[in-house]
């Protein structure tokens, strides 16, 4: 009785489940306007000043803004939010009006950015490196590599097991470019797509010994059983970006931050960050208006 | 929404993890939930307090704890489940079957007692009495079913630690959501999580149903 009654639910599930997927699939896909938040409304002036600076997982993650920041808020007096996502969201972020300053990696979606009109006064800030990294052993012979395109070439030859972040980050925009320079459609089982930020994914390819193409400061934070197996190669220079966004309503305040991050002061405190605990700086600094 | 391979695929996923961790839970949880409801014993109070602590178990603290079981430096890293559709399953499972456990329990506790000391009186095994007493307790039972299929639908940290969101391997609704918001595409997670909401809708508009056709049919 009950189990008859079960397959009779099922399957009227199911039935009417296909029903209404139908239903969705006819229609026209929508602009995604209808889905993204109104911008801000302006603060009053009463209020402290206070700024969003769009930018990436790696800049938060690897405690740069923590060591910056309240230098600069001692300084100016103005607060800064920081929203840390994956560069395509924060460029969306740009876009929106929901965010006065981004400071990403990527440097065609950072121009397209400024060349459709949403952003000005853009400059470059500092850049650091990729690095390939996998299981020590090196069953892909990934270190004989001279270029990340022959790494990558021997990867996919071995069938190595590979994790890619697959989430339109910075560091994903990267690797899928040195994909590309190779001429590998990376599409089978050994090549895995986790959609999520850095840290998950070096933590992913180290449970399943895959490769994966990581920013130095992210992996050098983490302790894992990882080692790097390719670094200096001039395709994984990775170099940051800030950009002020047009319709921004603090632009004065904006326009103070990227100040900071390209001045003296700002350039000196970046190049010394993580010297200390790492040996090395983990970001070389660079400034200069594009 | 295009309903694309993928998009399919993310659908039948979710569907398929959540329905098998959702059996699987009530085969563990209906029984002990009717024998909890019918026998008295010592301690017992102390299980029940514990089982209506885990029908609220957070589930990113599930999550962690599997991860940590599961991981290749953990107790079961020989299992290599860590990052597969089993992983999540196991998750699920425990997330839900204190829900079924607690709320069969309450629907058993609820029932006249006179049902089953007539049962009992005619000389009906034990066996027996579970089962009457499941048949009475039906629709306190399926409203356990909906809750568990509801909470594992939707969740989203445990699967998202232990699955890991991995593209046509473990990437079920709700990790797909997060990762279209993470990369910007709002209108594509928006569209996907009203898909979500209508599975659920569905599902508990079945069991509704199906429960009121059952009361009218087994009154007596």
């Amino acid at each position: 009785m009950m189990k008859k009654h079960f397959r009779f639910v099922t399957s009227f599930f199911l039935l009417s489940l296909i029903l209404l997927l139908s239903a969705c699939s006819s229609q026209a896909p929508q602009q995604s306007s209808a889905a993204a938040p109104a911008p801000a409304p302006a603060p009053e002036k009463t209020a402290p000043k206070e700024i969003t600076l769009a930018t990436t997982t790696s800049t938060q993650d690897s405690g740069l803004l923590d060591y910056l920041l309240p230098i600069f808020e001692k300084q100016s007096g103005i607060k800064v939010k920081v929203v840390a996502v994956g560069t395509g969201q924060a460029i969306k972020l740009g876009e929106d009006g929901n965010a006065d300053v981004l400071l990403v990696h990527a440097r065609k979606s950072e121009d397209e950015f400024v060349s459709k009109g949403f952003g000005i006064n853009a400059y470059d800030v500092m850049y650091n490196q990729f690095y390939i990294v996998g299981p020590p052993e090196d069953p892909a012979g990934v270190k004989q590599a001279k270029t990340a395109k022959e790494a990558f070439g021997k990867i996919s030859e071995a069938k190595a097991a590979f994790i890619s972040r697959g989430d339109d980050s910075g560091t994903d925009k990267k690797e899928k470019s040195i994909w590309a320079e190779a001429k590998i459609k990376p599409a089978d089982s050994w090549y895995l797509s986790s959609g999520q930020g850095m840290g998950e994914t070096l933590q992913m390819s180290d449970e399943k010994k895959a490769y994966t193409l990581t920013d130095e400061a992210t992996f050098l934070s983490r302790k894992l059983n990882l080692a790097v197996m390719m670094q200096g190669d001039k395709s994984l220079l990775n170099p940051y970006g800030i950009i002020q966004v047009k319709s921004s309503a603090k632009k004065e305040e904006g326009m103070k931050l990227i100040e900071f991050f390209t001045g003296e002061e700002g350039q000196k405190l970046i190049g010394e960050f993580g010297q200390k605990e790492y040996g090395k700086g983990l970001f070389v600094p660079d400034a200069k208006k594009r | 929404m295009m309903l694309t391979q993928d998009v399919w695929e993310v659908i039948l996923l979710s569907l398929k993890v959540t329905s098998t961790s959702v059996l699987i839970g009530m085969l563990a949880g209906i029984p002990i939930g009717a024998l909890l409801g019918l026998y008295t014993f010592p301690g017992k109070r102390l299980i029940v307090a514990l089982i209506y602590t885990c029908m609220g178990l957070p589930p990113v603290l599930v999550g962690v704890l599997v991860y940590m079981l599961l991981s290749r430096y953990g107790p079961l890293g020989s299992l290599d489940l860590l990052f597969s559709a089993e992983a999540m399953i196991i998750a699920q499972v425990v997330l839900v079957t204190p829900i079924m456990t607690g709320l069969t329990m309450a629907a058993v506790h609820g029932k006249e007692r006179a049902y089953w000391e007539t049962a009992k009186s005619l000389g009906a095994s034990p066996l027996q009495l579970m089962l009457t007493i499941i048949r009475e307790a039906r629709g306190g039972i399926w409203s356990g079913v909906a809750a568990a299929f509801g909470r594992a639908i939707s969740e989203v940290g445990a699967v998202m630690l232990v699955g890991g969101n991995i593209e046509h391997h473990t990437r079920v609704m709700t990790t797909a959501i997060i990762l279209e918001t993470r990369t910007g595409n709002f209108s594509a997670g928006l569209q996907l999580g009203l898909v979500l909401l209508a599975i659920s809708f569905l599902f508990n508009s079945f069991l509704m149903v199906g429960m009121m056709n059952q009361m009218k049919t087994g009154q007596r």
